[in-house]
């Protein structure tokens, strides 16, 4: 996704890579794991960077984009839907001004003012432990790994997490429980102490200090007449699997090629009542993960702390415990049930199905995901083979490529249909590749009759 | 796969005297945490997510006071 939006290289060249997480009960190491990313992938698995980087690349990036106009210290006061348009009323430091457009995004954060003025519910549960997040700055000999701790010796009860950051930033996230003071915890002079007894000196220094309680809410839908919600203002979840801007641009990235559709006669409706769909069960995906590993962290009661603690004594010899061990689940694209989608016909034994998001693989001299944004990152057709052109669609012939087959269980002849945002609208064996155009039109929202 | 709940040991005695003794030598809170990863050992045993929220219904009907789920 953001190799597609064009921001990938930076990131990459400034986020710092870990492929080991360690899992500690009290000063033993219960098991440790390896992210083992998929071989053949442009993109590792994971990058670790300050979200003020990532925003800053994206800022780079809009700014060498025609078209996107960046407007710095506005703020919208009023939003008034006038049935063809929305208008909306913006204060800036050099006086208001009203706007005039066909649709609004709404991307102005957890506190959403324009989700407030709609009157817009934001519903969910709110989690009372507390959580001291430390950035600290230091020249460690730590391995560039995640360590994540269970009722540390140096912080007793409670939970702790640590792992590296760019420019020498470690990330120390310490569980408080339910009855800190927020004000008192949040002083260095408090902070110091505990970072000390973790690390086991004091050669830091303080970037960053912040109290926080986690809330997983949800608007009940995220389109509002002309006003769509896309972001922190449609969707909060605790930050366990890195699913809060991840999340946030994916809606972006799902909402922005209908947007296109509809500006060019696209079913208005039908494109942004997908949105809706997709994007609010991604959401219940993030809200459901990251809950869980909450809950894990900071039980609700005696009986699951002990139930919790009974699952990591088992992690230390057998994999049953292992895999119910959670400090988070690295979030996943959702695969939507969608009404985009076009079911499978035919049987496939491996691929992404329908609402998937694609699988990167080498092909020629790069990958697809190279292969799909040199296409346009629009409709394309992936097939095993080559073919004839497809009215509408990019193609991407993905020729002699045993890796191609066995990821996406084609056989020469079968397609693909990707979405411009790089999800699986339909696929098709040889034999049924005359229903694309078909499938083609209902992933743009123009299906009639079919269901 | 429905939950069998047949008897299915030859010797139920002899099993039900194995958890028993299991627990003898220990207190309260070391038994919870016995049964506790019992329960997680044999439910991955198991490895059905139906069978075993069927025997969670069950065992909570069998309990004094508590309603079904």
């Amino acid at each position: 996704m953001w190799d597609r939006l064009g921001a990938a290289t930076p990131m990459l060249a400034k986020g710092v890579q870990w492929q080991v997480g360690k899992v500690f009960l009290r000063d033993e190491q219960v098991y440790r794991f390896d992210l083992l990313a998929e071989p053949g992938h442009k993109m590792p698995a994971f990058i670790n960077l300050q979200q003020y980087y990532a925003e800053a690349f994206l800022v780079a990036r809009a700014g060498e984009l025609p078209g996107i106009d960046l407007r710095w210290k506005n703020k919208v006061t009023a939003v008034t839907d006038r049935g063809d348009h929305v208008a909306v009323t913006i204060d800036t430091p050099d006086g208001p001004y009203e706007l005039e457009a066909r649709h609004l995004v709404a991307c102005d954060g957890a506190r959403s003012p324009i989700r407030a003025m709609l009157g817009a519910a934001f519903i969910g549960e709110t989690f009372e432990d507390q959580f001291l997040i430390a950035d600290v700055k230091m020249r460690a000999a730590f391995p560039t790994e995640r360590w994540f701790w269970f009722d540390p010796p140096f912080h007793t009860g409670q939970s702790a997490l640590l792992h590296k950051q760019p420019d020498d930033v470690w990330r120390i996230d310490l569980q408080l429980g339910r009855d800190a003071d927020p004000e008192v915890e949040r002083r260095p002079e408090r902070v110091r102490p505990r970072i000390e007894r973790m690390l086991g000196h004091g050669d830091f220094e303080f970037e960053w200090i912040s109290l926080y309680r986690f809330q997983c809410r949800r608007m009940e839908r995220f389109v509002h007449g002309r006003v769509i919600f896309a972001g922190d203002s449609a969707h909060q979840v605790s930050p366990f699997g890195a699913r809060g801007a991840n999340s946030g641009v994916e809606d972006a990235e799902n909402l922005a090629w209908k947007l296109d559709l509809m500006l060019s006669g696209g079913n208005e409706a039908a494109l942004l009542a997908s949105y809706d769909t997709e994007r609010v069960q991604a959401a219940d995906d993030n809200i459901l993960n990251s809950t869980r590993a909450t809950d894990f962290i900071a039980p609700h009661s005696e009986y699951e702390r002990m139930l919790r603690n009974v699952a990591l004594g088992l992690a230390r010899g057998h994999e049953v415990g292992k895999r119910m061990v959670n400090a988070g689940r690295l979030s996943q694209p959702s695969v939507y049930a969608s009404p985009l989608s076009t079911p499978d016909e035919d049987a496939w034994g491996a691929g992404p199905p329908p609402g998937a998001h694609l699988r990167d693989v080498p092909l020629g001299d790069g990958f697809l995901t190279d292969a799909f944004r040199a296409a346009g990152c629009r409709f394309t057709v992936l097939r095993h083979g080559d073919g004839p052109p497809v009215a509408g669609a990019a193609v991407i012939d993905a020729v002699a490529s045993p890796l191609f087959a066995a990821r996406y269980g084609t056989r020469p002849g079968d397609a693909y249909l990707l979405r411009p945002d790089g999800y699986v609208a339909g696929r098709f064996r040889a034999a049924a590749t005359g229903a694309i155009p078909a499938a083609l039109h209902r992933a743009q929202g123009e299906a009639r009759g079919a269901t | 796969m429905t939950l069998r709940t047949e008897s299915r040991f030859a010797d139920p005695d002899a099993a039900y005297r194995l958890l028993v003794e299991a627990h003898r030598t220990i207190d309260p809170a070391q038994s919870a945490a016995l049964d506790a990863a019992l329960v997680l050992l044999l439910a991955n045993h198991i490895g059905d997510h139906a069978v075993f929220a069927e025997a969670i219904a069950i065992a909570r009907s069998v309990v004094a006071d508590v309603k079904p789920a």
